[in-house]
């Protein structure tokens, strides 16, 4: 249920930058969304379409990168991409990790005319 | 035409919690964002915190739920500040709810804000309310596989109390292993076994929390 408020803060934000490069409408909205804070791209695009109603942002597409979550080995040094269940590192089997990607959540840019 | 933002979704929200930061430090308050999934004993906790403070250190206490105000009146019975918020269907806790709340609570009277977060370990990760702890109970009836599904809640944390400890003899826990994963992400974190029940590990909790409090 948390995509309502994030949805909410992604509008406010495009909005904002709409407005300020004096656009008429938002024809697309490039996100980034680490797979960690999981976040569901189905339900910000369902909450978008009644958030944005009857506003410069209506109809606008929604364009969503998933990171997957990452991770570098402090002992080995190597990075990975971590699995469900068993966080150890593949190249050394240690479980002292850094996590270093997956925990994104921005708007890359915006499409506006 | 295509226009760069590159901002984080949530910047305005940050923008809120570091509002709330300025505002307890400017009365002096110490915060701590207190999350957990449902029935971990964020509650239980909190009482256990209130009883071994009483009488050194003046405590205020947020309850966070979606519906009822069951947990405010157990707290409030301990005689302390309490006050109610009911998201009324969201999942956590946000900088705002707590702006709003913050200005119903007597700062003046006291020197740590307990906050209790909605049970949850996703969405309570992502919203900074403008504490200056997070503090995240993990318990034995859980399980010990919490780190590897909700890793970006333990990398997020100060601290991290195992509760429900007196149960271990019980049920299948391997403490070690889920003490190594949860050091393994988060290299800075401080983990606490406690009980709630029989009071173990409480002292140990509350001496770091009133060095947190003495560093500010």
């Amino acid at each position: 249920m948390h995509e309502l408020a994030i949805t909410q803060s992604m509008f406010d934000l495009v909005l904002e930058q709409a407005k300020k490069a004096e656009a008429k409408k938002v024809g697309k909205i490039n996100l980034v969304i680490g797979e960690m804070t999981g976040v569901v791209g189905d339900c910000v695009q369902f909450y978008f379409e009644f958030i944005s109603k009857e506003t410069l942002a209506e109809g606008a597409a929604l364009s969503f990168v998933m990171i997957p979550p990452k991770a570098r080995c402090r002992d080995c040094g190597k990075t990975f991409e971590p699995r469900e269940f068993d966080w150890a590192c593949p190249y050394c089997q240690g479980n002292n990790m850094e996590i270093i990607a997956g925990k994104e959540l921005f708007v890359e840019s915006i499409e506006v005319e | 035409m295509e226009i760069k933002v590159l901002k984080d979704i949530l910047s305005a929200n940050e923008q809120i919690a570091e509002r709330n930061r300025q505002l307890l430090d400017s009365k002096g308050v110490f915060a701590v964002n207190l999350m957990s999934s449902p029935g971990a004993g964020k509650t239980s906790l909190i009482l256990e915190t209130i009883r071994k403070l009483k009488g050194k250190i003046r405590v205020g206490v947020i309850e966070g739920d979606v519906s009822s105000s069951v947990d405010a009146e157990k707290v409030g019975k301990e005689g302390v500040p309490v006050l109610q918020i009911n998201t009324g269907g969201t999942c956590h806790l946000d900088a705002n709810m707590l702006l709003s709340a913050l200005s119903n609570m007597p700062l003046q009277d006291i020197e740590l804000l307990i906050i209790e977060n909605v049970g949850n370990l996703i969405c309570p990760a992502s919203f900074a309310l403008g504490e200056h702890k997070r503090v995240l109970i993990s318990s034995i009836p859980e399980g010990d596989d919490k780190p590897f599904k909700y890793p970006l809640m333990f990398d997020i944390a100060d601290a991290v109390l195992i509760n429900k400890i007196d149960l271990l003899p019980y049920l299948k826990f391997d403490i070690r292993g889920f003490s190594q994963a949860v050091r393994g992400i988060n290299e800075k974190v401080e983990i606490f076994q406690i009980s709630c029940a029989t009071s173990h590990g409480i002292q140990e909790w509350v001496s770091w929390l009133l060095t947190q409090m003495s560093r500010r």
